[in-house]
């Protein structure tokens, strides 16, 4: 109860807190998601969320489904960024059956991935910025999105679903004309980001809306286990590719933005200054691609060469195998995990030896943060959940699976 | 014939002629043209879709297809809402938009003929007494609709407009002061004066440049025009208070807003943009530096009409852009502004003015 | 590391790989017969543990300077079914300072599956432990409010059981009365109606009922 209401109770005027629902259905819940607050005026005195509204049963359907067809579930977890659930399931995977990815193949996924993280961040800072007020940012970030979304398709034949990797390697190569066509794009978004940031982030209004607001200091972060642009903002210096290197990251070199104060501010920020990081590593990885296969066919978890297939019996065989039973990995489990837009994606697989996995975990990201809402939103005023779920980068396929 | 110089009959006529032939044709063509300038700033190219046959004219059709839309609508009304005052609600803004239009003048007076429905002698202050009636628009609106979004709407509709209204008074003292009068035909006619022998002349934006930036911040936020659109919500309270308002009600709202944008733009060139006059442009021709180009009546006429709109059109179209580009105010953050930054200011403007006067004067 | 020059003659006996990982030799040396088995298999390093000292273990392993595990990243459960013990909950820690991983696994009977929460010590196992009991059944004592969190209030079973059907069909939440409206009448009365479906908010039980 707050001071106003006590008085307000002491001059016998009844006064309560009101409860008000921001959501299910709102335009600034990505997706959807429920907030019960109790307000006083408009301070959040408490809040309570629900969620659960985009539940698939993305785990229920892997046990169900053999190790090669979860690979598509995986692209609608975390649907603005799909290559890098993809990425992140194969890695478990191969972690799994111990087989060894070529290097061609590490790098174009690298290439991959970092332009799944740029369209995320673009997708975040542009739909924050649009609920604090300035709705071009959206238009202007959803088209440099669009320049990435054709460099995807490019390579993989869908924008969104996009179902690239296997197990062992990619489902095909880097076609030709794609790198030129990347740096041009990148350029493009280079502009757009340039752009983006002298309309909003020197704007004294923006940052009026965003500065000091829904911050949760380095200690709450940690113990709500915070991770990627969430944490970084909050001072922490943790991302997977530098502390739990996976695939080529080591080699390559990139700077992790750190914020200071963990409000929504620093996580625009920080957000800006990953999305420039990641076109860094791109240009990286394009100068160091190796030739090479961009596969490996390990008989026991890919499809073989279709040459093998029509022209010997073990090509046939094998492919008979794994379409019917699926891969068969050792039984064991194995937890990977890479650095997704929000922050650790982690896969955890448990096999025991037949071709459907006994558990196929995801670790999302945001469902950390999702929980933490309420102590990063209470004191505030209901004007303020927005920024602060904007900044949060909730994507519903990747919270409920 | 001379039914038609009864002063009654004049007004009507004048009304038919400003407010609908004028003021609502073109806030009709706002809300197209806010689609299309919205899509120039976002680099996509807005409706221009709706088609008779073949005919599209870039989306001129669009005015027409929101209108049928709107009236063939469901006119919901939620469980739960007080009748009465949910259907008067949103005559408030309405009227209130269209009575600030009572007073401008289109083009200088020929003889005893005025291009202006009426010229009071409190001319302004009529205006801001009508603003005033627009709060009850949103605060009955928000109240009548037993929804606790509206309720929220509305709650901050009548603080910012309640307070704003204050700076805008306040804004146009130190216009009052340097022109004299509150009589609109006098102040523009006034500002029709020249300064340093006939070269810059005396508009509202030289002579009172803070108070033109008051009084432009002041009517943004009485129209509750981004920035100033908490009450509207839009992504935290959804609607705010016209949320349970749909088909002809609700259009009821979204016109009386781009009216208001229109009055917006036209009380600003009145008062401070020179009205209807064209530098250097006097009643019988062009004056400047001795020079003097004499033209018919009619032409003059004509011109100061033609820069009337234009300068309302320039008007409409930055604040609609501004709508598109920068981030709104958190509410709080707007009465902030208002209190503890606009208000000192307005008095700073006031005494500076007043101290001005008195040393121009004393030489 | 200190720990395994301490300990050579127990790493040649119980680790089937050439020496036990430095977290496993520390967890046993602490907690004498709480670790029940051990493998670091794809370099994961794993632990299972009685789930009756699993509290102190798990505040052992965020407290101590030696391990540090300030983040708690994942809590889940895996059903084996045809197996006993049938649960088995599987917690991923995180050193931010040390840089090390470490997996730790509790086995649970179907009969009793419960175990002491971990809420307390991280609070990012709150939704965990939620998640857990929404989809296995998995009792978390001493959890502050434990209740449904993907699945909504009526949902009946636990879905990621092997044993869930998934043919059941659910029942639906039947729909809520809408509030009347206000009686300005003699005297003020508020009709505020209760709600016929259980309310997924604690809120919901605080409706006053009608006069």
């Amino acid at each position: 109860m707050t001071e106003s209401i006590r008085r307000l109770e002491e001059l016998d005027f009844g006064a309560e807190p009101m409860v008000i629902e921001v959501g299910p259905s709102h335009p600034a819940m990505h997706g959807i998601t429920r907030f019960r607050c109790e307000v006083d005026g408009e301070v959040i005195l408490s809040m309570e969320a629900d969620i659960g509204y985009l539940h698939r049963g993305f785990e229920k359907e892997a046990e169900a489904s053999t190790y090669i067809q979860v690979i598509p579930y995986t692209d609608r977890l975390n649907y603005v960024s799909p290559l890098i659930n993809n990425v992140g399931y194969s890695i478990a995977a191969e972690k799994l059956f111990s087989i060894e990815v070529p290097r061609r193949a590490e790098f174009t996924r690298v290439i991959m991935m970092e332009i799944s993280r740029i369209t995320d961040h673009l997708t975040c800072n542009g739909a924050t910025a649009m609920e604090v007020g300035a709705m071009s940012m959206f238009l202007w970030y959803v088209k440099a999105r669009e320049y990435l979304w054709e460099c995807v398709e490019e390579m993989t034949g869908a924008r969104l679903t996009t179902n690239w990797t296997r197990i062992g390697g990619n489902a095909n190569d880097v076609p030709d004309g794609f790198l030129t066509m990347l740096e041009d794009r990148l350029q493009k978004v280079s502009d757009v980001l340039d752009e983006g940031e002298k309309l909003v982030v020197k704007n004294k209004i923006f940052i009026d809306r965003l500065k000091n607001v829904g911050i949760l200091s380095k200690e709450r972060c940690m113990a709500h286990a915070f991770s990627g642009p969430m944490a970084r903002a909050a001072g922490i210096a943790y991302d997977v590719r530098r502390s739990d290197p996976y695939s080529v990251y080591d080699e390559l070199d990139f700077e992790i933005p750190l914020g200071t104060v963990g409000d929504c501010y620093d996580r625009y920020l920080v957000r800006q200054a990953e999305m420039r990081q990641s076109m860094h590593i791109i240009r990286q990885a394009i100068d160091m691609l190796p030739p090479g296969e961009f596969m490996s066919y390990d008989r026991r978890a890919s499809l073989p060469r279709k040459h093998e297939v029509y022209g010997s019996i073990e090509g046939l065989i094998d492919h008979f195998k794994i379409v019917m039973d699926g891969p068969k990995p050792p039984p064991g489990e194995a937890y990977a995990a890479v650095e997704g837009g929000n922050g650790e994606l982690g896969f955890y697989l448990v096999s025991d030896g037949t071709g459907r996995p006994v558990k196929c975990r995801v670790r999302p990201p945001c469902f950390n943060y999702v929980a933490a809402m309420e102590e990063m939103t209470v004191g505030h005023y209901i004007a303020d959940i927005v920024p602060i779920f904007g900044s949060i980068n909730m994507i519903g396929g990747e919270l409920e699976r | 014939m001379d039914i038609l110089l009864h002063p009654a009959v004049m007004a009507i006529i004048k009304i038919a002629v400003i407010v609908l032939g004028f003021v609502m044709a073109l806030g009709t063509v706002l809300t197209l043209m806010e689609r299309k300038w919205m899509s120039a700033v976002q680099d996509r190219l807005g409706p221009n879709r709706a088609n008779l046959g073949r005919f599209t004219g870039h989306g001129a059709l669009h005015m027409a297809a929101d209108g049928l839309k709107s009236i063939f609508k469901e006119d919901t009304i939620p469980k739960g809402a007080d009748m009465v005052i949910f259907y008067m609600a949103p005559f408030f803004g309405f009227i209130s938009a269209f009575v600030v239009w009572a007073v401008i003048p289109f083009a200088m007076p020929i003889g005893d003929f005025k291009f202006q429905i009426t010229d009071v002698n409190i001319g302004v202050l009529l205006v801001l007494a009508m603003t005033s009636l627009g709060v009850y628009g949103a605060v009955l609106a928000g109240w009548s609709s037993n929804n606790k979004y509206a309720l929220l709407g509305a709650a901050r509709a009548s603080a910012q407009m309640l307070s704003y209204e204050i700076f805008l008074g306040l804004s146009l003292v130190g216009l009052f002061m340097v022109y004299g009068t509150v009589q609109v035909g006098t102040l523009v006619e006034a500002q029709n004066t020249y300064w340093f022998g006939d070269v810059i002349p005396k508009w509202g934006i030289f002579t009172q440049p803070v108070a033109f930036l008051l009084f432009f911040a002041a009517m943004l936020a009485e129209s509750k025009r981004v920035p100033f659109d908490a009450p509207e919500g839009e992504s935290e309270i959804i609607a705010g208070y016209f949320m349970e308002y749909s088909g002809m009600r609700w259009s009821a709202f979204m016109l009386a807003e781009y009216v208001t944008v229109v009055g917006i733009a036209g009380l600003t060139a009145t008062l401070f943009l020179g009205g209807y006059n064209i530098p250097w442009l006097h009643a019988d021709g062009f004056h400047l530096f001795g020079g003097h180009l004499p033209l018919p009546v009619w032409l003059i006429v004509l011109l100061q009409i033609g820069a009337f709109i234009t300068k309302i059109v320039v008007l409409c179209w930055f604040i609609i852009i501004t709508r598109w580009t920068i981030p709104k105010f958190r509410f709080d953050q707007t009465m902030a502004l208002g209190w503890k930054k606009l208000l000192p200011v307005t008095l700073a403007n006031v005494a500076v003015t007043a101290l001005v006067l008195l040393a121009v004067d004393s030489f | 590391m200190s720990e395994e020059t301490t300990q050579p003659a127990a790493a040649e006996e119980t680790a089937t790989e050439t020496a036990i990982p430095a977290l496993t030799a520390l967890v046993q040396a602490q907690f004498s017969g709480a670790v029940q088995s051990h493998h670091h298999q794809h370099g994961d390093e794993t632990l299972v543990i009685s789930r009756d000292q699993a509290l102190e273990i798990f505040r052992f392993l965020r407290d101590d300077p030696r391990c540090q595990f300030e983040l708690m990243i994942d809590l889940t459960a895996v059903d084996h079914l045809p197996r006993e013990p049938r649960f088995e909950v599987v917690v991923h820690l995180k050193s931010l300072a040390l840089g090390h991983r470490l997996r730790v696994k509790i086995l649970l009977g179907a009969d009793d599956p419960s175990m002491d929460s971990i809420a307390d010590l991280w609070s990012a196992a709150n939704w965990y432990e939620r998640e857990c009991w929404d989809m296995y059944g998995i009792t978390f004592n001493g959890h502050p409010k434990l209740k449904r969190l993907l699945m909504y209030e009526g949902f009946v079973g636990f879905p990621l059981r092997k044993d869930y059907e998934k043919t059941l069909a659910q029942p639906l939440v039947p729909m809520r009365p809408v509030r009347e409206r206000y009686d300005y009448g003699e005297e003020y009365t508020a009709t505020v109606t209760r709600q016929d479906a259980p309310g997924f908010f604690e809120s919901d039980a605080d409706a006053k009922p009608t006069e």
